[in-house]
């Protein structure tokens, strides 16, 4: 593996100019629909639902689609928007005559995919506390974990794209990853009333720790599994960075 | 001085050999052609030259430096112009330049310059806010050599920077390309266009299934391979035999052609005319470099 170096901040800053010169047409993704989604199901569903750990439903989960969009945003951002810019645009074969190298791209676009899920993790924040669902201090904390998170999806999604053959392969990534963590890591419902294999199961799928620290730092309520949370965050984002460099050199330099 | 040299130079994908132990030397200030067919491994030549891929096996030097352990400083002072299209779509005309300027470390103000420098150099500078998409393929092409200009480079390295070009757009390439040798600027390219190569180029080298066949002055080659003139000649088909007996007797070098025999090295065989009796007709032709390139790499196709 050879190491990436600060030139990725120029991968970072293209992405930067064209998110903020084409923001409106990303605004659907990463401001609507996780809003619609708080609301519909924290206000319709919650109307039938008790408090759920003392508190109402919309506040549990508000904690939740801060996290599982912070996932989304990575996601998407190195699936389909990398794809595209690889393979489609050929940016990357571009960048690699200048004096950046593979590693800086790939780093790049794992940086700039942990941007936007920590755009799309304060805006959320920000709507709940409109909403006045936020009532701990340590809420303001929540931005660095949707960052990490970002880092780790990123860095994930960037793996799965050196290795795909075309870019409907994201489907798999998608229906088989994606989406089975978004209701099976407790964003919606409390863990503990799924059985016992699937508790297991959503124990080691990367969005659980990130949920589980989302919603600790929303409620300012702290257990020592948490730092096994972030443990596994930081784990897991070393490794996929680090087996995406190898992945993206050996794809892009055949 | 000798900026860009190779030696064994050679690239393996799985059991295909694209390019076959290559010792190439490229002169500074000099236009160097690489001349050869589809698949005859010129782009990989490129592409290990400007650090894309590694080499299987071999060296390259670019200015002394080692490719291998100098990627970065090398590709600071290489302009890469592409044969495909990779320009930026989702950014403007003038955001494509100085967003490849900052790759280069090009401080804002200085890369605003620059970039309208390159945008008047290829009469684009009232295009500067166009999208990309807006653009047509010979404006494409102008903005790809000015983009691969935007760091000034000391070499230009282009992969047929005319390919698909109306003839006035050509010309403007070729044009400004011969303005960029003048200012001492190193170029290599690979063309398959022999008109191309032999206006534009000092010295070619004609690759084949990924070997140099030959390298010299363009002219220089046509001397060697088919002299001054060429005659095309075509004889009525129940003469044909026989005309064709004769060159060979006579010794003279030709090639059947279609319903041709094109003549070679006319001023070795002033006796030509004896050998075919009235030719049906006879085009005499100053011969050109696409002569040399058929001699040495045939006519079949080998893709």
């Amino acid at each position: 593996m050879k190491p990436f170096s600060w030139r990725f901040i120029r991968v970072w800053q293209r992405n930067r100019d064209v998110f903020f010169r084409l923001w409106h047409s990303e605004a659907p993704g990463f401001l609507a629909e996780p809003v619609i989604i708080l609301l519909a199901m924290g206000l319709g569903l919650g109307a039938y639902i008790g408090l759920i750990d003392g508190q109402q439903y919309i506040a549990f989960i508000a904690p939740g689609i801060i996290a599982s969009y912070s996932m989304f945003s990575a996601s998407f951002e190195c699936t389909y928007g990398s794809f595209v810019r690889m393979e489609y645009q050929k940016t990357y074969d571009a960048i690699v005559t200048t004096p950046l190298n593979v590693e800086d791209v790939i780093a790049g676009e794992i940086f700039w995919g942990a941007t936007r899920s920590l755009m799309t993790g304060t805006i959320i924040l920000v709507i709940a506390a409109v909403f006045q669902l936020v009532h701990s201090p340590w809420a303001l904390l929540i931005p660095l974990v949707s960052l990490l998170a970002g880092i780790m999806f990123s860095a994930i999604a960037i793996f799965f794209t050196s290795i795909v053959p075309a870019i409907h392969s994201f489907n798999y990534f998608f229906t088989l990853f994606i989406t089975p963590m978004f209701f099976f890591s407790g964003v919606f419902f409390p863990l503990d009333s799924f059985p016992k294999i699937i508790q297991n199961l959503s124990l080691i799928v990367p969005l659980t720790p990130v949920v589980q620290l989302t919603r600790a730092l929303f409620n300012g309520k702290f257990e020592i599994n948490l730092l096994w949370a972030l443990a596994l965050i930081i784990i897991l984002a070393l490794i996929f960075f680090s087996i995406s460099l190898v992945t993206m050199r050996r794809r892009l330099t055949a | 001085m000798l900026v860009i040299k190779t030696r064994n130079l050679t690239k393996r994908f799985k059991s295909l050999l694209a390019v076959d132990d290559v010792n190439l030397e490229v002169e500074e200030g000099e236009c160097f052609g690489l001349l050869g067919p589809n698949g005859s491994g010129k782009t990989t030549m490129v592409r290990m030259i400007t650090a894309v891929t590694p080499p299987t096996q071999g060296d390259i030097w670019i200015f002394g430096s080692d490719l291998k352990t100098h990627s970065r400083q090398v590709k600071a002072v290489l302009g890469v112009i592409p044969q495909l299209d990779n320009l930026d779509p989702d950014l403007t005309v003038l955001q494509n330049l100085t967003t490849f300027a900052r790759y280069f470390d090009i401080p804002k103000d200085e890369a605003l310059e620059r970039s309208m420098e390159v945008l008047t150099l290829f009469e684009l500078n009232n295009r500067a806010n166009s999208r990309i998409l807006e653009l047509s393929g010979g404006m494409k092409r102008r903005l790809l050599i000015a983009r691969g200009l935007i760091n000034r480079p000391k070499i230009i390295i282009l992969d047929e920077p005319t390919i698909g070009l109306d003839p006035q757009a050509k010309h403007l390439v070729w044009h400004k390309l011969t303005e960029l040798k003048y200012q001492g600027i190193t170029q290599l390219m690979c063309t398959q266009n022999m008109e191309e190569a032999a206006m534009l180029c000092d010295r070619v080298a004609v690759m084949h299934l990924g070997r140099i066949l030959d390298l010299d002055t363009p002219q220089k080659l046509i001397s060697k391979y088919v002299g001054n003139e060429v005659w095309e000649i075509k004889v009525r088909q129940d003469e044909r035999v026989d005309a064709i007996d004769s060159l060979k007797r006579g010794g003279v070098n030709f090639e059947e052609v279609g319903d041709k025999i094109h003549v070679f090295n006319i001023e070795n065989n002033p006796s030509i005319q004896d050998l075919v009796n009235a030719p049906d007709c006879l085009i005499r032709r100053p011969a050109t470099l696409e002569d040399v390139f058929f001699r040495l790499t045939g006519r079949s196709l080998f893709e």
